[in-house]
C-alpha cells in the first residue's frame, strides 16, 4: 500500500494540486487535450516531471538552439547521454557536464556525490570508459559558516564517489563570490574514451524487443528531484530533502564493469542512465527517440522497500540504474552477465509500436501516455527578455586603476584571495592518479591524460569568470570559452568541442533572461572562432535564493588533443637561464578583476574586451611553437594578471624570476586583459620563438628563488617566492581552521 | 615469472598494478576475479587498491572473506611473495596475514599527493634493489593508512626488521613510527599504503616504485636457478 491517499482525478483539476508539482494552468489543460480525458495521479507526475526545465529545458531550448553544434570531429552531438568527438585511430573521446546546484544546497555531501554518479553513468551509458572526472565549484564567501560547511561537504562528497568508484578527479576550478551564498554550484564533468564502433544510444527498437531493469533498487530517494531542480531556493526547501538522492559509488562501480562488459554484447540495443525523472525519463526518451512505444509492469520493478506506489517507482530518482533494451529471447545471457558482479537485471517490459508508455501495476494499467508528448513536445517558451538597468550604468563607466599603495603587498593578497589561492586542500582529497594516466595533475592550466598504448592524450578543464558575465554577458560569454581553449594550448593540445552547464537564476525574470541570452551569443561565437562546437550539456535555472539570482555562470567544459605526448606543457618554469615573454598587450581593465574586488569590495564597470580573431591567432601561433619544441612552459593570464601568472610558474619549481615592466605598474602587473600568455623558453629557442609569435622578452627565469620585478628602473616586487607561497598555499586551510 | 593481480568487487588499481608489471616490469601477468579457488599456477600474488565491496564496515573487512583469500594464505605460507598495496595492505592486516591495523588518517581526510619514503630495510625480497636509506618518491591516495599496533608487536616488528619502508619527514596519515609498509616475520608478505605500481614511469612524476617489482623478480630468478 502506498503511504500516500492519492488524490482522485477530478479533485487533481478541482483543487489545482498540478501547481504543486510545477505544472501551470495552462500546462494541465495542454496535459488533458493531449490525453482527451483527466491524467491520473501517476500520469500527472509523469507529466511534471517531464516537462520540468530540469528535463524539458522548455525555457532554454530557443537559445540552446544557436549553438553551433557540428565539425568535422563531431560523431554524436547533443541529445543523448553524452557528446562523442573523434581523435584518430578509431578512438574518441565521450563527455558532458551536469549541475547537481540544488541537492548539494540542501544535503552538500549526497548532493555533490550524486552528481558525480550521475554524470559517470551519461558517459559509460553511451559505451565509454570513464577516465576522468573534473568540476567546477561556486561558493559564497568563507567567512560564513554556513558556506564553509558546504564548501567542506561538497569537496568530501566528490572524493568519497570518485575515489570509490576509482575514476581519477583531475581538475576543476573552484570560486568563491558572496552571490553563491545561499546557492552553491556543483557542476560535475566526466570524460570518456570509447571506440567509434562500440557507441551506444538510448533507443528502444524493434517491436517485441525486451525492456530490462538493471542495477540497484528502487527507493523512495529522490521523488521529484527534478521538478525541485526547477525551483529557486526558499527557506523552506529544507523540507525537500526527501529530493535528494543518496549515492552508492561501489554499487556504481558494479554497474560500470557491467554495462562495459554488456556493449561487448550483440544482444544490446539501447541503453540509457536512469538519472533525472528516473524510470520516466529513460523509458519515454528511448521510446520517443526510437519511434517506437514502451509497456513496462512494474511489479517487476526491483525495490527497495515495501508498497511503493507507481508514481513513486516513476518518480524516484534512485541512483545507480539503468534502462536497456535487448534483443528478445535472450535475457538469460543478460542476466547472467550482471548475476557475476551481483546486480539485478530483470526483464520489466516490452517495445511496441504505439508510441505509447503503457504502466502496469497490480494488474491495472496506472498510466497510459504518448511518448513524444512526455519527451519531444513538451510545452517551449520564448520568455520576455530585458536589459537590466545596471548594464547601462556598468557601460558608462570609464577604465580606471583601483588605487594601489604597495605592489608587493597587493600582490600577497591577491594570493591569499580564495579564487585565486591554492586549491590543494580540495584536491589533495581527490585521488587523481587512479588508473595511471594522469600525467599533469591538478593545479596547472589543465590537466593531461596520456591515452594508454598511443603517443597521444588528452587535456582537459573547466572554466567560467562569472563576474565578468554580470559585467557584461555577452563578452563574459566569449571570455569563458576563450578562457578554456588558452587553458588546452597552454598545455600543448587542440580544443576539440565544448560541453557546457548553464548556471543562471529565473528566466522567468526577463533580465535574467536577457543574460542568458547574451551569454549564450557570445559563446556560440567564440565556439565558431575557435572551432570548438557544443557537443552537449546541462541547464540549471532557478538557482535563486529569496529572491537573488546567483552570478551568470555559464561553466565550459573542454576536452583538447595533445597530438604527441612530446607536446605536454605545464606552467612552471623549468630552468635558470630560460628567457620569459609575454605574449599580448596590456591595457587599464579593472572590471570584474580580483584586484577590484579586493579593494572596493564589490565589481562594476566594464568586462575585459576580447577580440576573438585576435585571441584565435594568438592561441594559433603558441600552440605552433610548442608543437616544434619551442616552450618551456606556458601558462595563461587569468585573474589577477600578470603578476600572479609569474608568481604561479615559480611556485614549487625551486626557480625564481625577474621581470621588467613600464607604464602604469597596477596596469603592467594587475590588470585582467584577454588573450594574454606567459611563456618560457631556453635561450636557443628564443629567434625561432619569437619568430613565430613576436612576442615581448620581459625577463629571465633565475637560479636564485626570488620573485623580482622591476619598473620603470625601480624593483616594485622582490621577496623569495617562498614567501609568496606561503600567502598562496595557506590561503584556504587559514579561511577554515 | 607470472603474477596474479587478485580483483575483489571494487577493487580500482588492478589496472595499475597489471601495466606496471606487463609494460613496465616486462613479466607475465593475470587477473584473478575474487572467487577463483586455485592460484598454484602463479609465482607472486598482488592484491591491488581500490574500495573492495565498497570498504563497507571497514576497510578490507568482508574481501577477506572471499574465496580466494584461502588461496592467498596458502601462497603466503609456502613462501611466494605477497604484496598488498593500500586496500591490498588492508585486507592484508583483516586477514591476519600481517599484524596490526589501520585507523583514519590523523586528519580525518582523504589523502592524495607523492611522498617521500625511506627504505628501512633492504635485505627483503620486495627491497633488495634500493640502498639502504634510500628516499624515494611515492604517492599515497587513502583515508584509513593511519597504521596502528600494540607495543609489544611494535617492538617485534622493529627486532625482526619487519618495517619495509617509513615515510620519511612528512607523515601524512599519523602512522605510528611513520609506517609506510610492513612485512610478515618470514618477509615474503609485504604490506605497504604507498602506491608503487604508481610510480613506474617517469612520465606520470616518479619511477621509483619499479625496483620494488624488480626485486621481487631478481629475488625469484635467484631462487629459481637451475644448477646446470
Amino acid at each position: 500500500m502506498s503511504l500516500m491517499l492519492e488524490p482522485a482525478q477530478q479533485q487533481i483539476k478541482d483543487e489545482k494540486i498540478y501547481r504543486e508539482m510545477g505544472l501551470t494552468d495552462e500546462e494541465f489543460s495542454l496535459v488533458e487535450k493531449i490525453l482527451g480525458r483527466l491524467p491520473n495521479y501517476t500520469e500527472l507526475g509523469l507529466f511534471s516531471v517531464m516537462w520540468s526545465e530540469h528535463c524539458s529545458y522548455k525555457n532554454s531550448k530557443p537559445l540552446l538552439r544557436k549553438f553551433p553544434v557540428t565539425g568535422e570531429q563531431v560523431l554524436q552531438g547533443p541529445g543523448e547521454g553524452a557528446g562523442i568527438v573523434d581523435i584518430g585511430d578509431g578512438q574518441a573521446v565521450a563527455f558532458k557536464i551536469e549541475s547537481h546546484n540544488h541537492p548539494s544546497a540542501i544535503e552538500p555531501y549526497q548532493g555533490a556525490a550524486t552528481g558525480v554518479g550521475g554524470i559517470i553513468r551519461d558517459v559509460f551509458s553511451m559505451g565509454a570508459r570513464p577516465i576522468a572526472i573534473l568540476n567546477s565549484l561556486r561558493f559564497g564567501e568563507l567567512d560564513s559558516p554556513r558556506v564553509r560547511y558546504l564548501f567542506e561537504q561538497v569537496v568530501a562528497g566528490i572524493a568519497g564517489y570518485g575515489n570509490c568508484i576509482g575514476i581519477p578527479t583531475v581538475g576543476g576550478e573552484v570560486q568563491f563570490d558572496r552571490s553563491y551564498d545561499g546557492n552553491p554550484l556543483v557542476n560535475a564533468m566526466c570524460v570518456g574514451l570509447i571506440n567509434h564502433d562500440k557507441i551506444q544510444k538510448g533507443q528502444a527498437k524493434g517491436v517485441g524487443n525486451t525492456v530490462m531493469y538493471v542495477g540497484a533498487k528502487t527507493g523512495r530517494d529522490g521523488i521529484h528531484g527534478a521538478t525541485f531542480a526547477s525551483e529557486e531556493l526558499t527557506e523552506d526547501s529544507d523540507e525537500k530533502r526527501p529530493a535528494v538522492q543518496v549515492g552508492d559509488p561501489f554499487m556504481e562501480k558494479l554497474l560500470l564493469e557491467a554495462c562495459l562488459e554488456l556493449i561487448k554484447n550483440d544482444a544490446l540495443i539501447g541503453i540509457q542512465d536512469m538519472g533525472a525523472a528516473g524510470l520516466t525519463s529513460s523509458s519515454a526518451e528511448m521510446a520517443s527517440k526510437a519511434g517506437s512505444g514502451i509497456e513496462m509492469n512494474l511489479d517487476l520493478v526491483p525495490q527497495r522497500e515495501t508498497g511503493m506506489s507507481a508514481y513513486e517507482m516513476m518518480l524516484s530518482e534512485s541512483q545507480e540504474r539503468m534502462l536497456i533494451v535487448i534483443e528478445k529471447g535472450r535475457e538469460a545471457e543478460i542476466q547472467e552477465l550482471f548475476h557475476k558482479y551481483d546486480l539485478d537485471a530483470v526483464a520489466v517490459g516490452t517495445v511496441t509500436d504505439d508510441k505509447r508508455l503503457r504502466l502496469l501495476h497490480e494488474g491495472n494499467v496506472v498510466a497510459d501516455v504518448p511518448v513524444d508528448a512526455l519527451a519531444e513536445d513538451a510545452p517551449v517558451y520564448n520568455k520576455p527578455s530585458k536589459e537590466p538597468a545596471y548594464f547601462r550604468e556598468f557601460q558608462a563607466i570609464e577604465n580606471t586603476e583601483p588605487e594601489v599603495e604597495n605592489v608587493e603587498e597587493t600582490l600577497h593578497a591577491l594570493l591569499k584571495q580564495p579564487t585565486i589561492a591554492s586549491k590543494e586542500w580540495v584536491y589533495d582529497q581527490y585521488d587523481y592518479q587512479v588508473r595511471t594516466n594522469t600525467v599533469v595533475t591538478p593545479g596547472s592550466d589543465a590537466a593531461v591524460l596520456r591515452i594508454r598504448g598511443t603517443e597521444k592524450a588528452l587535456a582537459m578543464t573547466t572554466d567560467c569568470n562569472s563576474r565578468y558575465l554580470y559585467l557584461d554577458p555577452e563578452t563574459g560569454g566569449k571570455i569563458a570559452v576563450a578562457e578554456a581553449a588558452r587553458n588546452i594550448v597552454c598545455s600543448g593540445g587542440r580544443p576539440l568541442a565544448i560541453t557546457d552547464c548553464l548556471n543562471f537564476g529565473s528566466p522567468d525574470k526577463p533580465e535574467i533572461f536577457w543574460q542568458m541570452e547574451k551569454s549564450v551569443d557570445g559563446m556560440s561565437e567564440a565556439c565558431r572562432v575557435l572551432n570548438a562546437p557544443v557537443i552537449g550539456g546541462n541547464v540549471s535555472l532557478y538557482n535563486e535564493t529569496n529572491g537573488t539570482a546567483v552570478y551568470p555562470t555559464p561553466v565550459v567544459g573542454m576536452v583538447g588533443l595533445i597530438d604527441k605526448l612530446d607536446h605536454i606543457t605545464t606552467q612552471a618554469f623549468k630552468e635558470a637561464g630560460d628567457a620569459v615573454y609575454l605574449i599580448g598587450d596590456t591595457k587599464t581593465e579593472f572590471g570584474g578583476s580580483e584586484l577590484q574586488k579586493l579593494t572596493a569590495g564589490e565589481i562594476s564597470g566594464k568586462a575585459p574586451d576580447l577580440d576573438l580573431s585576435v585571441e584565435q591567432a594568438r592561441q594559433e601561433k603558441l600552440l605552433t611553437a610548442i608543437r616544434q619544441g619551442l616552450v618551456a612552459s606556458a601558462h595563461d593570464l587569468a585573474e589577477g594578471g600578470l603578476a600572479v601568472a609569474l608568481a604561479e610558474s615559480a611556485f614549487g619549481t625551486g626557480l625564481g624570476v625577474t621581470a621588467e615592466t613600464d607604464g602604469s605598474a597596477v596596469t603592467a602587473l594587475f590588470s585582467e586583459t584577454q588573450s594574454r600568455f606567459l611563456v618560457s623558453v631556453k635561450p636557443e629557442h628564443e629567434q625561432a620563438f619569437q619568430e613565430i609569435t613576436g612576442a615581448k622578452k620581459i625577463g629571465e627565469v633565475t637560479a636564485q628563488p626570488v620573485l623580482k620585478v622591476v619598473h620603470n628602473g625601480t624593483a616594485v616586487i622582490d621577496q623569495p617566492v617562498d614567501k609568496f607561497e606561503e600567502s598562496w598555499r595557506g590561503a584556504i586551510p587559514c579561511l577554515l581552521s | 615469472m607470472k603474477f596474479a593481480v587478485i580483483v575483489f568487487p571494487g577493487s580500482n588499481c588492478d589496472i595499475d598494478m597489471y601495466h606496471a608489471v606487463k609494460d613496465e616490469l616486462g613479466e607475465e601477468v593475470e587477473y584473478v576475479w575474487h572467487d577463483a579457488t586455485d592460484l598454484s599456477q602463479y609465482d607472486g600474488i598482488l592484491l591491488p587498491g581500490g574500495f573492495s565491496y565498497g570498504d563497507y564496515l571497514r576497510s578490507g573487512s568482508i574481501a577477506r572473506f572471499s574465496n580466494v583469500m584461502s588461496e592467498v594464505v596458502k601462497a603466503a605460507e609456502e613462501g611466494k611473495p605477497v604484496l598488498g598495496v593500500c586496500n591490498g595492505f588492508q585486507i592484508l592486516l583483516e586477514a591476519g596475514l600481517l599484524p596490526g591495523a589501520m585507523l583514519r588518517n590523523q586528519g580525518l581526510k582523504f589523502i592524495c599527493r607523492p611522498v617521500e619514503l625511506e627504505v628501512v630495510n633492504n635485505e627483503t625480497m620486495f627491497t633488495t634493489s634500493y640502498q639502504l636509506h634510500e628516499r624515494i618518491t611515492v604517492p599515497v591516495a587513502h583515508g584509513e593508512g593511519n597504521y596502528f599496533c600494540d607495543e609489544d608487536t611494535l617492538k617485534q616488528l622493529e627486532k625482526n626488521g619487519q618495517i619495509a619502508f617509513r615515510y620519511a619527514d612528512d607523515n601524512p596519515n599519523g602512522s605510528l613510527l611513520s609506517i609506510a609498509g610492513i612485512t610478515n616475520k618470514e618477509g615474503n608478505v609485504l604490506g605497504m599504503m604507498p602506491h608503487p605500481e604508481r610510480a613506474v614511469d617517469g612520465l606520470l612524476g616518479s619511477a621509483d616504485g619499479l625496483k620494488l617489482f624488480q626485486s621481487i623478480v631478481k629475488h625469484w630468478r635467484d631462487s629459481h636457478v637451475v644448477n646446470a
